[in-house]
């Protein structure tokens, strides 16, 4: 029982990261129908971005953690915005593949810049929120898992807020809806795409520095495999729904753990993998999507 | 001023000329120079430039010099076979050095072996790798002998009788020494509780660590590299394992220690060399490499790097040539060779046979604990 709950502990705790990364995937392509595939490497920025920032901000308590997590989430937003605006903007009316293709080459540039300028080994992460061993009845962990576990339910809980409860929530529910109504009701379509950007790439920022402080090795390739990941958690969740990329993320992490755990550790990814098939055979829309007729 | 460079051209081409027709020895290098397992690459590489330096220095051999031509494979599957095609077919090397990982080593080990050009491994202890062909070597033991040392260990000085392994399935050596290990091990009466497995990239281990946890054990085994020797070390912890871990030379960089932290203190591992070794060609190598790369001691990839170049010319000297068999020929007939990483023996499956050391961490050092004969 106490191996259980250990293992449930410790699937959570992956899965909420997971479920960080989804969150901008399946925001993205709520509003335009595509996979940014460069998600993963802001998600690579944005714990990068905490290395550096962490000697600047007294990292190390709780304020300096929350400090350096703010900073990475802006970096990353920054940069997410610039992708949209150099990348994707001029594609706006082009077909989705060209789309697809294109972020598949940001995610390359990306990468490649990445191992240019932060060197290609892997370096170590700082400590920057108190880290502390705690122990509760059998169950063992660290301060930094509750770290991520809290982080990520805020986040979701505040970006539902965002999108249910504000007007720039209202355009963007809008614009996903049906793009040229929704400019012929005075939307500004670019501003809500940018928002869109800026918001899912401080999630995922926000997962970077949080992977990071779990998992203490950083490098420039560290975004690809969590990427695929989450992009699976986002479809498994439904893609385009907030409430389904998180559950899909923790439902992942889970599933991973406890094959992880059993004796056919061998098989982690395949077995979670071929799960995610077989649940999309019965529910093709995933989740919590809707399946929605597409007329050609 | 107008006769000047005509002049001077024909200098030129008189000096070209005089020099003896002799072309530089080319000798390809592959390594892992950036990438996961940068730290290997790196240290291998130095030690193998130090050592050509210091051959080109006291005049190269057979009247020639040597010219490294070193590639990196970015630690990536896959690269390491191109860039040993491209050395081969356009830069037309004489002999490959390298790879320090045995997953890629068994890379560049056919297409070495297929253009009848010797190619030596400094530190892939797998034994698959020589077993591709009679052009393949390597200067450093292999993994039966570390997983032997390693199995006497756990039972006569950790005194552990469970032991659990975690091994990384897409790694030759790691899934190579933990088969050896559990053998061993079983045989001097020990018992493997349980086998946990991870794929490399893999950065979460708590799974696999809750599951030794609760198998009640009294040591875990960890045949992998030092990143994630490093992180499952420091996730052991946080779950509550205090329990030693050990492993083999894959641990040895001191990245270990710088992700590992607190968490890897009172861990060993198995390894060729330790620069605290008092023997004068040790203390020559550490104080030639530390002049050479801004004071950094070299490990044991370091140490194996310089080896690899060293014993390819001494091959290269006594063959007389560097035509493909003649110096398969020498190189197979290594007998006595004195190198830091002590003597090497090339035994009929084109192994050396040398001393395992053993390695732990204290106080954020790694600290030399005893040397085991072959």
């Amino acid at each position: 029982m106490t191996e259980f709950l250990q293992q449930l502990v410790n699937g959570l705790s992956l899965g909420a990261i997971y479920a960080l990364i989804a969150l901008g995937y399946t925001m993205v392509y709520g509003v335009l129908r595509f996979i940014n595939f460069a998600h993963s490497d802001v998600f690579m920025v944005g714990a990068f971005a905490g290395l550096y920032l962490a000697p600047l901000a007294h990292a190390g308590s709780i304020l300096g953690g929350l400090l350096v997590t703010g900073g990475a989430m802006l970096a990353a937003s920054l940069l997410g915005v610039a992708i949209e605006r150099l990348a994707y903007r001029p594609l706006r009316h082009a077909p989705t593949l060209n789309v697809l293709i294109t972020a598949i080459g940001v995610s390359c540039l990306l990468q490649s810049a990445g191992q240019l300028v932060f060197g290609a080994a892997p370096r170590s992460f700082p400590v920057i929120f108190p880290a502390r061993a705690l122990s509760v009845g059998g169950l063992d962990f660290s301060s930094n898992q509750v770290v991520v576990l809290v982080f990520a339910a805020a986040l979701v809980v505040g970006l539902r807020l965002i999108v249910f409860h504000t007007r720039m929530g209202a355009a963007l529910r809008a614009v996903s809806q049906n793009p040229r109504a929704a400019r012929l009701m005075g939307i500004d379509n670019d501003v809500v795409i940018r928002f869109t950007f800026a918001l899912g790439s401080a999630l995922a920022g926000a997962g970077g520095v949080l992977y990071a402080v779990n998992y203490p090795t950083i490098d420039p390739l560290m975004g690809v495999l969590p990427g695929l990941k989450a992009f699976v958690a986002a479809i498994l969740g439904g893609i385009g729904s907030i409430p389904g990329a998180a559950l899909g993320g923790l439902l992942l992490g889970l599933v991973e753990t406890f094959v992880g755990g059993s004796e056919y550790s061998t098989y982690k990814d395949a077995i979670a993998f071929a799960l995610l098939i077989l649940f999309l055979l019965f529910r093709p829309a995933g989740l919590l999507g809707k399946s929605r007729i597409e007329k050609v | 001023m107008k006769f000047v460079f005509p002049l001077w051209s024909a200098a030129m081409l008189a000096l070209t000329t005089a020099l003896p027709a002799a072309e530089p020895i080319k000798v390809g290098e592959i390594a892992s120079l950036t990438g996961k397992e940068a730290a290997f690459g790196q240290s291998s590489h130095k030690g193998t430039v130090l050592a050509v330096e210091q051959l080109n220095a006291a005049g190269g051999v057979l009247g020639r010099s040597f010219e490294l031509l070193s590639e990196d494979n970015q630690s990536k599957s896959g690269e390491s076979a191109t860039v040993a095609r491209k050395l081969l077919s356009r830069e037309k090397v004489v002999a490959l050095l390298g790879e320090v990982a045995s997953s890629r080593s068994l890379e560049m080990a056919p297409i070495a072996q297929r253009a009848k050009i010797p190619m030596i491994s400094p530190s892939s202890t797998n034994p698959k790798v020589t077993e591709v062909g009679d052009y393949v070597f390597r200067v450093c033991f292999i993994d039966p002998f570390q997983g032997t040392v390693m199995a006497k260990f756990a039972k006569e000085t950790l005194k552990a009788r469970r032991v659990a392994v975690l091994t990384s399935v897409s790694s030759a050596y790691s899934v190579g020494l933990a088969k050896y290990f559990k053998e061993r091990f079983a045989a001097d009466g020990g018992e493997i509780a349980l086998e946990q497995k991870f794929t490399e990239g893999d950065k979460d281990f708590k799974a696999q660590l809750t599951a030794i946890r609760a198998a009640g054990v009294d040591a875990i085994f960890v045949p992998g590299y030092y990143t994630e020797a490093a992180l499952i070390s420091r996730q052991a912890r946080e779950l509550g394992l205090t329990i030693p871990l050990f492993g083999g030379d894959g641990w040895e960089a001191p990245q270990l220690i710088e992700i590992g932290g607190k968490a890897v203190e009172g861990t060993y591992y198995s390894t060729h060399y330790s620069p605290e070794d008092t023997a004068p060609a040790v203390q020559a190598f550490v104080a030639a490499f530390r002049a050479r790369w801004n004071g950094e001691t070299p490990d044991a990839m370091a140490a194996l790097g310089y080896d690899s170049a060293l014993v390819l010319a001494d091959a290269i000297k006594r063959a007389g040539s560097t035509e493909g068999p003649s110096l398969r020929d020498a190189l197979a007939g290594t007998k006595g060779f004195a190198g830091v990483t002590g003597t090497t023996n090339m035994d009929p499956a084109r192994n050396a046979s040398k001393s395992a050391v053993i390695v732990t961490i204290k106080d954020g050092q790694f600290k030399f604990v005893q040397s085991v004969a072959p």
